[in-house]
């Protein structure tokens, strides 16, 4: 799991253009919208995409972002649930 | 009615002019991308989402930025009333060949939400018209090349109709590592929300702002 949140950080931060941030800088179970790192609803689209593209997993309701997004960890526990 | 140009700002070979002097040089930084991003260091901007603009908008914005520095538009005109109006060549040719790598291959379709955003030149006057909550006359043109006819016509045309009391205009082109901006702050000489002309004020006019893009004035 650490292993996956410290890729996932990486990931993130390129995906993002999150320029100024290390991945260290990244709390693995703080807020990722709203109050945490910022993001906007554009982030929220990319982060589906990174999941689709990068570990083969489609979100079928988008109502589901909420709690899959709320932060690295919650992100890192549906893709080890979910990745065939 | 008279039009006067209260300052002006270009970026080019690394190097940041406002009113024909260097406020910023950077030789050294290899490429735009690095250019740009230490530019917006140099200047202290802080605007988070600078990092996630394509890199026309990264231009348009900074040049903006830059010249807009110590000015207070927004105190002096009605935000309505003040506009941007842009030109281009290259339209947003980086980011929309960015977007196509992304679809091309219906097996590898993943479509970057945050790469199509910017496949518009508009967005780059967009994204200046929010940080300084501009809600005048907000156009990008294309043109073959900087077209001081075109950035005349269309910006005077915008002060006569009452559009506009206040403008920025000019040319924001970006394609690769060729970049290349100038930026004039246009005023109405006499209204009543400028300050007394002075003798830095430059006519508005075509031959005025070929003389400035080619570096004669």
């Amino acid at each position: 799991m650490e292993e996956l949140i410290k890729k996932l950080k990486v990931e993130i931060i390129e995906v993002l253009n999150l320029e100024e941030m290390e991945p260290g800088d990244i709390d693995s179970d703080a807020a990722l919208f709203g109050e945490g790192l910022g993001l906007d609803s554009i982030d929220a689209l990319e982060l589906i995409v990174l999941l689709e593209k990068n570990y083969g997993i489609k979100i079928e309701d988008p109502k589901d972002g909420r709690k899959i997004f709320f932060s690295i960890r919650t992100m890192a526990e549906f893709i080890t649930e979910n990745q065939k | 009615m008279s039009l006067v140009i209260r300052k002006y700002c270009s970026i080019v070979n690394a190097c940041i002019n406002v009113d024909g002097k260097t406020a910023f040089s950077d030789p050294e930084q290899d490429g735009f991308k690095k250019f740009i991003r230490a530019a917006y260091r140099h200047f202290e901007t802080d605007y988070p989402k600078f990092f996630k603009m394509d890199s026309l908008s990264k231009l348009g914005f900074l040049s903006v930025e830059v010249l807009l520095k110590g000015e207070s538009i927004s105190g002096k005109y009605p935000i309505e009333k003040t506009g941007i109006i842009l030109t281009n060549g290259s339209s947003s040719l980086q980011v929309d060949e960015k977007h196509w790598d992304t679809i091309r291959n219906r097996e590898q379709y993943f479509p970057s939400p945050s790469n199509f955003v910017y496949t518009l030149p508009n967005i780059m006057a967009g994204e200046a018209a929010i940080r300084h909550e501009f809600r005048g006359e907000n156009t990008v043109l294309i043109s073959e090349g900087f077209d001081a006819e075109l950035i005349f016509n269309i910006t005077d045309l915008a002060f006569k109709t009452g559009s506009l009391e206040s403008c920025i205009c000019g040319w924001v082109e970006q394609y690769e590592d060729n970049y290349e901006s100038l930026l004039f702050l246009v005023e109405q000489s006499g209204h009543e929300n400028m300050v007394e002309k002075s003798e830095e004020d430059v006519i508005f006019e075509p031959s005025t702002l070929l003389k400035i893009y080619k570096q004669e004035l």
